[in-house]
């Protein structure tokens, strides 16, 4: 599937990142499935319920149930996930494949020095633990 | 009697597109194994290997958690909706070059570490790069000292105040017959830098207080807790809730041991097991009740273990377990503990936002003034030699301790049984109480006070005072 993501949420998920900084932010990229696109209507902030390292991020089922639960009248869902990586590459971590759900879509924006950088978008493998990239459209709003 | 099970977006492609699926069961377990059976797909990201649910999966039943209910083995009925809902977690990988390297003369020293998968290079080098604290370098602290300094723990913070003493040397095993008369923090050090020359070994000589226990703790990944009383054992605890670090615990009483592992982000604390500490004197310590010397040594060892199991993740940790163990029925029980969702520090709503008077919520220092009511053993001979066998001295001590050293012409009358024996007492005789160092004598005061007797004292210090100024050849223990 390819992710669509307007580029005012893109500059969200960094701002998001930055402000988080040097920990990780993380949250729900909220949207509908049209065929085989996913297409990002709007972010959901969570807050990141991990404290004790700044290099995990959780996010409670308790505030999973509160995202979802008003989305559903909207006609929308939870179509995956966004977090940063501080000073790392938008790149998966052994520990991020371990804890991903299949189908959700895992964003992940790279955080350079307190500055938000590159985005990348990634799925589970179902058949390997791993996940692989998927395509990312950041198209521009006029 | 069917149950609904909602299958989350996500899981969707194992169970046909279907958003829920109607299952039979009388238990969350049931309903989960056959949901399990009919969609095996659901599997590998529902359950571990050992079939437990994974850390991130979430079941609720109805509108709760079932970990706040009976877990798995939460019955069901009809009707009833079973909500699988995910938790989201992530993030950077550890940066490897920030671990400290094993220099060549390290890799020997630990082979039998590195041979193991679970420990291997990176765990050794996590273990090198981690801070521990014990608080106490006595029965507990011995033990689990030596085996972190053996496992090539990278700094070991040790807090005490105290000096090495005959009567330690019986399970304290990291001092020696050569460091007796010197402070424990000094003979700990050189022992352990002896074991392992790696090791930092940074000594805190000082009574841990709530004026200075985050300042220490702060510095550390994990505390150990290896006290012998009831107002540092709470101030440890909440000094690692409010900094949100895990606090190892173990406790020992003659030949009994607990151990668990409080994490306050994980699972349950200290108050969570134990709102409140028992009333001041109701549990004696391992100097009024003794201990069998290899007790420490067993549970300290299980905090070693724990703590470097943490270090490295391995394993499954004792986070919500309590660990029990009776060295005479050589038995370990296990307890399932749960967070308190009331806990004053780590429920939901705490109400402790800073360290408190942990002598004060012990009840320490609220005891009646006892002046006056005490009596010197230099007094006490002195008033003996005028006025002879009218003033009757008792020895509230047990019969194992008589055997081994009692002061002439003194009763022998087992606190336990003080209450029962008043009758074969004179109420207008001057009495005085006798124990080992004057603790349990003053409980019997208050029990012969109580019952009218008018003319009783206590002799302060008890028969080690006595041994000490008056009959030096008299064995002390």
């Amino acid at each position: 599937m390819t992710v669509r993501l307007p580029e005012s949420v893109a500059d969200e998920i960094r701002r998001h990142g930055e402000e988080a900084y040097p920990a990780e932010c993380c949250g729900a990229l909220v949207g509908r499935v049209a065929g085989e696109v996913k297409e990002v209507v709007r972010l959901e902030p969570a807050v990141n319920r991990r404290t004790d390292d700044p290099h995990r991020y959780l996010i409670s089922p308790d505030d999973v149930r509160r995202l979802e639960a008003g989305l559903k009248s909207e006609g929308l869902e939870i179509v995956g996930y966004y977090h940063s990586h501080p000073d790392h590459p938008a790149v998966p971590s052994a520990f991020d494949a371990d804890h991903a759900w299949p189908w959700y879509s895992y964003v992940i924006v790279r955080v350079d020095g307190g500055r938000g950088a590159d985005l990348a978008s990634w799925v589970l493998d179902v058949e390997l633990p791993r996940m692989h990239p998927e395509s990312l459209e950041v198209p521009s709003e006029v | 009697m069917p149950v609904t099970v909602s299958i989350p977006t996500p899981l969707r492609s194992f169970t046909g597109g279907h958003d829920a699926v109607e299952l039979a069961g009388t238990t969350v377990g049931e309903v989960l194994d056959g949901l399990l059976a009919t969609h095996a797909g659901l599997k590998r990201h529902l359950v571990q290997d050992d079939g437990r649910l994974r850390t991130f999966v979430n079941l609720y039943l109805n509108d709760t958690d079932i970990r706040h209910l009976s877990s798995t083995a939460t019955p069901v009925s009809e009707g009833d909706v079973l909500t699988i809902v995910p938790s989201i977690a992530g993030g950077r990988p550890a940066v490897a070059t920030e671990l400290p390297k094993l220099a060549h003369a390290e890799i020997l020293r630990y082979s039998r570490h590195l041979l193991l998968p679970e420990v291997g290079v990176e765990g050794q080098r996590k273990l090198k790069a981690t801070r521990v604290l014990a608080i106490g370098a006595g029965g507990l602290g011995s033990p689990l000292s030596l085996y972190l300094a053996a496992a090539g723990v990278g700094t070991i913070g040790i807090v005490d105040f105290d000096v090495v003493d005959l009567t330690n040397l019986q399970r304290q095993i990291v001092h020696g017959t050569a460091t007796l008369g010197t402070p424990k923090l000094q003979s700990a050090k050189a022992r352990l830098i002896d074991l392992n020359p790696n090791v930092n070994v940074e000594t805190h000589e000082t009574r841990l207080t709530a004026a200075n226990a985050l300042e220490i703790l702060r510095e550390y990944d994990i505390v150990v807790d290896g006290t012998d009383n009831f107002p540092t054992r709470y101030l440890v605890n909440d000094a690692c809730v409010l900094l949100g670090k895990p606090n190892v615990y173990g406790s020992i009483f003659r030949f009994e041991g607990q151990a668990s592992l409080f994490y306050s982000k994980e699972g349950p604390c200290y108050r969570c097991l134990y709102a409140e500490p028992p009333p001041p004197g109701l549990v004696p310590s391992c100097a009024e009740g003794g201990v069998l010397g290899v007790l420490p040594g067993i549970i300290g060892s299980i905090q070693a273990l724990e703590t470097i199991k943490w270090i490295i993740g391995a394993g499954d940790s004792l986070v919500g377990r309590l660990l029990l163990f009776d060295a005479l029925k050589l038995r370990f029980r296990e307890l399932k503990l749960r967070k308190d969702p009331d806990c004053p520090i780590c429920g939901t709503n705490p109400t402790i936002h800073e360290l408190i008077d942990y002598e004060a919520f012990c009840g320490i220092g609220a005891e009646p003034d006892y002046s006056g009511l005490e009596i010197s053993v230099e007094e006490f001979r002195k008033e003996r030699e005028a006025k002879g066998d009218d003033l009757v001295l008792i020895d509230v001590r047990e019969p194992h301790e008589w055997e081994i050293a009692h002061i002439d012409g003194a009763r022998l009358i087992p606190l336990g049984q003080l209450p029962d024996r008043l009758g074969e007492l004179d109420g207008h005789a001057e009495i005085v109480t006798q124990c080992h160092k004057g603790g349990r004598s003053m409980k019997a005061l208050e029990i012969l006070r109580g019952a009218g007797f008018g003319k009783v004292r206590n002799l302060a210090g008890g028969i080690d005072a006595w041994a000490e100024r008056i009959e030096p050849g008299m064995a002390r223990y």
